[in-house]
């Protein structure tokens, strides 16, 4: 089920592949040999000394955003999706609507979401929790759903009801897909997280992006953006990665 | 100890019928049917996870509405969480009553167990069962014996005055099934608890059961009951009494 379980690698050959997609940059680098494509060293020096100043700031404030909406979206979508895992009557009713919304690509969305919220940190945040929540809603659904009718009723035999299904049962066969749907889901977290912030900020790596490259012409800086905003997505994700292998020890152990 | 009244119950056909039958205390009860024939809804019925339609199920002279905190259910698919060590799994039930607390509906009224004490106990069920070295460890790493007696160890941990089981043993392979089976008996004789299993095995059930009920083709209006002069040793299973049983049991199915 979690490709996070059954990866083939450790840290060594993480490190080494790191190590080569730098070379393979430098080599390209030197042979393209223009201000479009500086050196990985040049930038690296770049983010080195920017990051700790505006930089900095700016890595900050997306970072905020990304976080604000996977809580937001796991505080909407977890208790949905395990209500309707639990519940197929609901179930019946909601997978057409779920069916029909969760395919439509929410960043087009963006400039409606917009219109409607305005400025500020919200419209970002409702941006990208709008992808989250059906991630997240239907991996839990079918996590709750999955649950062996066996599982439940010899749990129930030994004196559960509801409140101890849900705290013995429910809450930790669900929590993994949590983890899982946020993991799968952080990549398009980061990549919609820099469109929402071409539009109507002042703060947050998709601007400094944007204006290093397209106004100030000052590369260098731009890669440093496009480094640090790689790295929030990789930190995320091994985050993430790290939480769900934590939680599932179960399924690595053998 | 239980005594069915006219119960009827249906699913979409009847399945029983103005059924009536009694087990006195400490008596140990194996039901005989081809599958189909309604044994497993008996024990859903006595395990208070499915109500009569009408008629009554009491037990201790209470009439069953709901799961009953002293009554221990085991089925074939074990029911393990997954995600929990054995220990987890073992301690599962005593920890749901300390969720709950001694309220009367969940957990006996007089129960009241420390963290110390269910350890102990944990510990003193894992030891019985001989599952004392694999406490921390996973379910699917052990053996479907080992699982088997996992989900035993966790019943009887919770002190039983009824114990339901529903083909136990039908999954494990021969002398898993015959060691499991003596335990079985020898436990139950040392608790004197009220021990009511469903089998579709003639062998099975005229090695385990004092006394043997015998279901066919649903609806089931009376049952054949018999009387087994069973012995709970290895001997048992050689002697003429048993094979005479056995093919007894053969004849009351045609």
């Amino acid at each position: 089920m979690s490709d996070a379980a059954s990866r083939r690698f450790n840290a060594r050959s993480l490190a080494w592949s790191a190590l080569a997609l730098l070379g393979g940059w430098a080599a390209l680098a030197i042979l393209v040999h223009r201000p479009i494509l500086p050196s990985p060293w040049t930038v690296l020096a770049v983010l080195w000394r920017e990051l700790p100043g505006e930089l900095g700031r700016h890595f900050l404030v997306s970072f905020y955003r990304v976080v604000a909406s996977i809580a937001l979206a796991t505080v909407l979508a977890a208790p949905l999706g395990l209500i309707l895992g639990q519940s197929s009557r609901l179930d019946r009713l909601a997978a057409p609507f779920i069916y029909l919304l969760y395919p439509i690509p929410k960043v087009v969305l963006v400039p409606i979401v917009l219109l409607f919220l305005g400025v500020g940190e919200l419209p970002k945040i409702v941006i990208i929790t709008m992808i989250l929540f059906f991630q997240i809603l239907v991996l839990v659904r079918d996590a709750a759903a999955g649950i062996r009718p066996e599982l439940l009723l010899s749990v129930r035999s030994l004196g559960a009801g509801r409140r101890a299904l849900w705290r013995f049962v429910y809450l930790p066969a669900t929590f993994p897909a949590i983890l899982t749907a946020v993991r799968q889901s952080i990549g398009t977290a980061v990549a919609v997280l820099y469109i929402a912030e071409l539009f109507a900020t002042r703060y947050g790596l998709g601007y400094y992006i944007y204006v290093q490259g397209n106004t100030l012409f000052d590369y260098p800086r731009m890669y440093a953006g496009i480094v640090a905003m790689s790295l929030l997505g990789l930190g995320l994700y091994f985050s993430v990665d790290a939480a769900e292998r934590h939680v599932c020890r179960w399924r690595s152990a053998d | 100890m239980i005594v069915l009244r006219e119960v009827r119950f249906a699913y979409e056909t009847p399945v029983f019928e103005f059924f009536s039958w009694q087990a006195a205390t400490g008596e140990v009860w194996t039901v005989l049917g081809p599958s189909g024939c309604g044994k497993s809804t008996l024990l859903l019925l006595l395990a208070g996870l499915r109500l009569p339609q009408s008629g009554e199920v009491r037990i201790a002279g209470q009439v069953v509405t709901r799961p009953r905190p002293r009554t221990g259910l085991v089925l074939q698919e074990y029911g393990l969480l997954p995600w929990a060590t054995v220990r987890e799994n073992v301690a599962l039930g005593l920890r749901i009553r300390r969720f709950y607390g001694p309220d009367g509906r969940h957990a006996p009224r007089e129960f009241s167990l420390e963290p110390q004490a269910v350890a102990e106990r944990v510990d003193y069920w894992l030891a019985r069962l001989g599952i004392a070295p694999l406490a921390e460890v996973y379910p699917q790493q052990i053996s479907g014996g080992q699982r088997q007696r996992t989900a035993i160890a966790r019943t009887l941990a919770l002190e039983p005055d009824v114990l339901l089981l529903d083909e136990p043993f039908s999954a494990l392979d021969a002398p898993t099934r015959e060691s499991l089976q003596l335990l079985t008996l020898d436990l139950c004789a040392e608790t004197a608890v009220t021990v009511v299993l469903v089998t579709h095995s003639i062998e099975e059930a005229a090695f385990m059961g004092q006394k043997i009920m015998v279901l066919t083709d649903p609806p089931n209006r009376r049952p054949v009951l018999l009387e087994n002069a069973h012995t709970p040793d290895a001997a048992y299973r050689r002697s003429p009494e048993y094979l005479a049983m056995c093919r007894r049991l053969r004849e009351a199915l045609q």
